[in-house]
């Protein structure tokens, strides 16, 4: 066990980064993760640590990407429009250089400048990227402050084992919640050897970030092709014209690993359940007692929460699938989980939407008439929804 | 036989070269591969390259390199900078690059007093587009995307980032050069090293701006480009030490 605190969550996830030997943050203000930044500024510096406040968030992701190529372990916390502002080098980082970094995303009430009310408009942008081609990035949905502590060492650790961002996507009812956490232990195990760390060449061949025609023996699937130098017509430096092509292919295989290793994901009552309700974050814990009620009434109702967002517990939801009479999506959005619940049950039952938008929660009082309603529902079989 | 040259093989120059005929970037490269080389810093020289035809330097840089996003290495060098102060850390830009898209970028770190160096790269020109207005391009200066010349009116005048730059208190060292002659090139060479002393010494940001000929983008001969530096870039961006703060 380690430290007890009673704490606001984006306050938690700052010193469950210390905890995870972060030792960088680069930020800008923007509420509702301002408070990542006031506690980052004064605790980064009494860890030893480097603190900076950024001119933009443009700025920020790429100093994370200098911090991150000398191997050191990195965070920043944003909001809507500036976790916008970042795409271009969360795709870079993820896609191209292969960069661990750790990035909140506090949502708040979108689209653009959006207002500062809770939601989660923002699952696509995180779980499909709002950067250019093709990547992924692992993006975690805590829904109370100990998840996020919790979430946010695995983040870290994960992040590097793969040499990728990972995203916390917290929400602004989340991220001003104050409740009871324990920090944990430090992240085990420390800080793995960073041989691809550009440190200065010391001792070993120089290293130009991502550069290819180097032979990295048992780490050439994490050598990223330098795109630049490709479409600068150097692919063929001691390479086939298919340079960009195995790195991608690469990535794939990676991000295939990924899928099948580190789904997290909790679930409630799937033994029995004919109705399950999908949700994650504030939504999933708001519903809750939803659930116990009509659950004490006699429905069959499960819950499944996923906890990684990307890798999404799709091989779960799909082998369930069969046996249940119907799904219900609850989310703060137009409904975008859905469309992944929706892959993942193939047709094989009716996926319905419960939504709440503008800053507007789902609560219990509105969402246990929505089960009942379900419930009552003559099974209709999948096919003819 | 007295020996009066000899190549430098320590920081730079594997071997490849990847410029047009004329281009100045591999006398830039050969210079700051020199002065790592006489500093003795080849193994704590940390190079990030934004995003230009010197972005193949590294394959020619015999250093650790990082590649930047267009405009953005100033930033990344910030956090490798602050994170490894003991390093020698330098970002290559160009005018595009720099006074273009990286604007903000430059000036915030300039700001901040960050202690590292940069070196910008004017060749009046997006070079790697194929010669393309940049804000540093002169007034008349035909490119593709001012066909009648830059017309002050329509395309705004050159920036003059360099002397924008002094004004801020965070500046330590700053000075323009150019690659056009071996006189020029010497005095090119001696302020690079003394923007990566000043960098050493944690006085605080230094710079070189340095004109270097880009015969492609400016539809001109390689012997023609270096005059054109001399008698017409020269008179819109003058040489000298711009600043330098106890140094
Ligand atoms: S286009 Fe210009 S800057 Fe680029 S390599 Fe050719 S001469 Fe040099």
């Amino acid at each position: 066990m380690g430290r007890k605190l009673f704490i606001n969550c984006n306050r938690a996830i700052v010193e469950a980064a210390i905890l995870s030997h972060c030792r960088f943050f680069a930020g800008y203000p923007f509420t509702p993760a301002t408070e990542c930044l006031e506690q980052a500024s004064h605790r980064f510096p009494e860890v030893g640590g480097v603190y900076i406040q950024a001119e933009s968030e443009v700025s920020v992701i790429n100093m994370l990407m200098g911090a991150a190529a000398v191997g050191v372990r990195c965070m920043t916390a944003t909001s809507g429009a500036g976790f916008s502002l970042m795409q271009e080098a969360v795709s870079h980082m993820a896609g191209i250089a292969e960069l661990p970094a750790v990035i909140v995303n506090v949502s708040r009430g979108g689209p653009g400048f959006g207002n500062l009310a809770p939601t989660q408009g923002d699952y696509f942008q995180a779980t499909r990227g709002g950067g250019a081609g093709d990547y992924r990035c692992l993006v975690f949905g805590p829904a109370t402050v100990q998840e996020a502590v919790d979430v946010t060492k695995l983040a870290f650790s994960l992040a590097d084992t793969y040499r990728t961002p990972a995203i916390i996507l917290s929400d602004q009812m989340l991220a001003e919640t104050t409740e009871a956490c324990d920090l944990g232990e430090p992240l085990e195990p420390a800080p793995p050897p960073k041989w691809w760390a550009t440190t200065g060449c010391r001792g070993r061949e120089p290293i130009y970030l991502g550069r290819p025609g180097k032979d990295y023996g048992p780490y050439a699937e994490y050598l990223s092709g330098n795109l630049t130098l490709n479409l600068l017509g150097l692919g063929h430096l001691g390479q086939d014209p298919d340079t960009f092509e195995a790195h991608m292919l690469r990535l794939a295989e990676k991000y295939r690993r990924i899928e099948a290793e580190e789904v997290r994901v909790e679930t409630r009552d799937l033994d029995d359940a004919e109705l399950v309700v999908v949700a994650f974050g504030t939504a999933a814990r708001l519903i809750l007692p939803a659930i116990a009620q009509v659950r004490a009434e006699g429905l069959r109702v499960g819950l499944i929460r996923p906890i990684t967002l990307w890798p999404f517990p799709s091989q779960l939801i799909a082998t369930v699938a069969p046996r249940v009479r119907a799904f219900l999506v609850v989310e703060m959005n137009m409904g975008q989980m859905v469309e992944d619940v929706r892959l993942a049950v193939a047709g094989q039952a009716p996926v319905h939407l419960f939504s709440t938008l503008g800053g507007v929660v789902p609560r219990p009082e509105a969402v246990a008439p929505a089960l009942r309603q379900l419930a009552a529902q003559p099974y209709a079989p999948a096919s003819r929804v | 036989m007295q020996q009066v040259f000899a190549q430098s093989m320590a920081a730079a120059l594997q071997g490849r070269y990847d410029y047009c005929a004329g281009c100045g970037h591999g006398i830039t490269l050969r210079l700051v591969a020199e002065v790592i080389d006489e500093l003795g810093l080849r193994e704590q020289t940390i190079g990030v390259l934004g995003v230009g035809c010197y972005s193949t330097n590294p394959v020619t840089f015999r250093f650790d390199c990082q590649l930047a996003l267009h405009g953005r290495a100033p930033a990344m060098a910030t956090a490798v900078k602050r994170l490894l102060p003991d390093r020698l850390v330098f970002t290559m830009q160009g005018d595009g690059d720099l006074a273009a898209i990286g604007t903000a970028e430059i000036l915030h770190a300039a700001m901040r007093g960050e202690r590292f160096t940069t070196l910008l790269l004017n060749n009046a020109n997006f070079g790697e587009t194929g010669g393309h207005m940049a804000p540093t391009t002169l007034l008349g200066q035909r490119t593709p995307s001012t066909p009648k010349g830059r017309d002050a009116e329509q395309h705004g005048y050159p920036t003059r980032i360099t002397e924008m730059l002094t004004l801020l208190d965070g500046v330590v060292y700053v000075a323009r050069v150019a690659l056009s002659k071996p006189s020029t090139i010497a005095r090119a060479k001696a302020a690079i090293k003394k923007a990566f002393q000043v960098q050493l010494a944690g006085k605080g940001f230094s710079m070189v701006e340095i004109l270097t000929a880009c015969p492609s983008g400016w539809r001109l001969s390689p012997v023609e480009a270096l005059k054109w530096i001399d008698e017409v870039q020269t008179k819109t961006y003058p040489l000298g030490e711009l600043k330098a703060v106890g140094v």
